[in-house]
């Protein structure tokens, strides 16, 4: 692999929020992005006209950098508006890391809200299927998940049962975290009879739909050490893109994650055993498998075996998912920042009862499209510099 | 009908101004064989009264991957691996491409 340079721990996350999550009627998503900003801005005493580079990107806004700027009355020297789906803001904070670096700016903020569930009731997709494809009424993105899934049963075999370990370890972690929206408890049982959406998928395989929003303050390290109390460093970050339609998806059981995180592992220096907090993107209870294998915490097709014994779950062997994930805590239409909030939240010891004792280096990884994008952040705290 | 380099001699799918990857532009149609073989397959449960139905991604024997339903068998007995045949159907006034199980092959279950 090419060796490339990435500043290691220059930059930091100082702020993290989450605002309206589960359902926020009367609210619009930038009403839900703006007030998910002012409170990680509060948490450092910074204000709107602080912020000098703008990240940003709504469902239902395709120019909501300028809107956002706008609302705020702010004039940022950078506008970022990247449209590769729900990994848009663990790239967004790859770019940031870079321009903070080269001084092109102070603070950067990261934001995201939809209220698509009580604006619509239905996910919102920016993606619109070909002419090739629409005849077919494939429903998206689910069904694209689920071509993936029976290919990977195809290859690998996969029983329902772990795939059911997926979304029962998420429930878990939800039942611990006050913010989450599904939070009752589910047992394999009702896991196994759930109503089938798309073969081999059902409807507790599915990501939740919600309103919610998420917003990251970045600083750079030197400036984050005077303003916030643990720091979060950006260690290594990249992502990669392999495809838009799921059609056209090389290999449907690996995706450009393996990309991604042998980048930014490669950059931060750091082993998969070290890691004491993974959050994945898990839109549905596949994802969660494919990324295990394709971030090498196992190898390819020995996921299912690996999340069993409830190994994902709180008091498993890897926390994974602890705010209850896309499945059981949020899901806004793209979940990619909520990784990013919750890996900070665990890593300055915020995280209540479902606080990981003592974690240090933390995984977030983003996924969009139909496994078609793939972004990977390695953070560390102070000890990991 | 597909698509193909000149050039590479590879085909590809969706129709395009040029190859990818390559860039090539001296592109040609040729007929297609229309054999396939199932490559990943999903039952999409749409809300009752309307059916279950399949959707399949084929692999086609020039080698590009397309969308598309196998009709002829109940939708979740579509299995991976199966030779498919296409053929031009009609949906809502449209033609569209749809494939049948291959007559000659070896797809008794």
């Amino acid at each position: 692999m090419r060796r490339e340079r990435f500043p290691r721990g220059k930059s930091a996350i100082v702020a993290a929020a989450t605002y309206g999550m589960g359902e926020s009627p009367g609210l619009s998503s930038m009403d839900l992005a703006v007030s998910a900003s002012l409170s990680a801005l509060g948490q450092v005493r910074l204000k709107p006209y602080d912020v000098d580079a703008l990240f940003i990107g709504l469902p239902d806004d395709f120019l909501s950098g300028l809107t956002f700027a706008e609302y705020l009355g702010i004039q940022p020297r950078l506008t970022e508006n990247n449209r590769t789906g729900g990994s848009a803001f663990l790239t967004h904070a790859m770019w940031a890391a870079l321009a903070l670096e080269a001084g092109q700016c102070e603070v950067a903020l990261i934001a995201y809200g939809s209220n698509q569930r009580t604006a619509s009731g239905g996910l919102i997709s920016a993606m619109r299927p070909t002419s090739y494809e629409a005849p077919y009424k494939l429903g998206r993105p689910v069904g694209a998940y689920a071509l993936a899934t029976s290919r990977y049963i195809h290859e690998y075999g996969l029983k329902r049962e772990q795939l059911g370990e997926v979304a029962l370890a998420a429930r878990g972690w939800a039942a611990l975290n006050p913010d989450a929206f599904m939070r009752g408890p589910l047992t394999m049982d009702e896991y196994l009879k759930a109503r089938l959406v798309s073969d081999p998928l059902s409807v507790r395989d599915c990501c939740l739909v919600t309103d919610g929003a998420a917003a990251v303050v970045m600083v750079s390290a030197k400036r984050a050490a005077l303003m916030a109390k643990r720091p979060v460093y950006l260690l290594g970050a990249a992502a990669a893109t392999d495809h838009r339609d799921i059609t056209s998806m090389l290999d449907l059981t690996t995706t450009a994650a393996v990309v991604s995180g042998a980048r930014a592992f490669a950059q931060a220096g750091v082993r998969r055993a070290d890691i004491d907090v993974v959050e994945l993107y898990d839109a549905f209870t596949i994802n969660t498998i494919l990324f295990l294998e394709d971030l090498g915490f196992c190898k390819k097709g020995e996921g299912g075996a690996f999340v069993e014994g409830g190994r994902i779950a709180p008091g498993g062997a890897l926390a994974v998912n602890t705010n209850g994930g896309g499945l059981s805590c949020v899901h806004p239409g793209m979940y990619g920042l909520f990784t990013m909030v919750e890996a900070t939240q665990q890593l300055m010891g915020l995280a209540g009862a479902r606080q990981v004792k003592k974690a240090q280096l933390a995984v977030a990884h983003g996924n969009g499209g139909e496994l078609s994008s793939q972004a990977t952040l390695i953070l560390g705290t102070r000890e990991t510099l | 009908m597909l698509q193909r380099s000149r050039v590479s001699g590879k085909y590809f799918f969706y129709p395009r101004v040029a190859e990818p990857v390559t860039g090539s532009r001296d592109l040609e149609w040729v007929e297609a064989s229309g054999r396939g073989t199932v490559h990943a397959t999903t039952v999409v449960r749409a809300k009752p009264p309307q059916q279950p139905y399949n959707v399949v991604l084929v692999d086609l024997e020039e080698g590009p991957r397309v969308m598309s339903r196998v009709e002829g068998i109940a939708p979740d007995e579509v299995r991976i691996g199966m030779k498919v045949q296409a053929r031009v159907g009609k949906q809502d006034e449209c033609e569209i491409l749809l494939f049948d199980l291959a007559p000659d092959t070896t797809n008794s279950p």
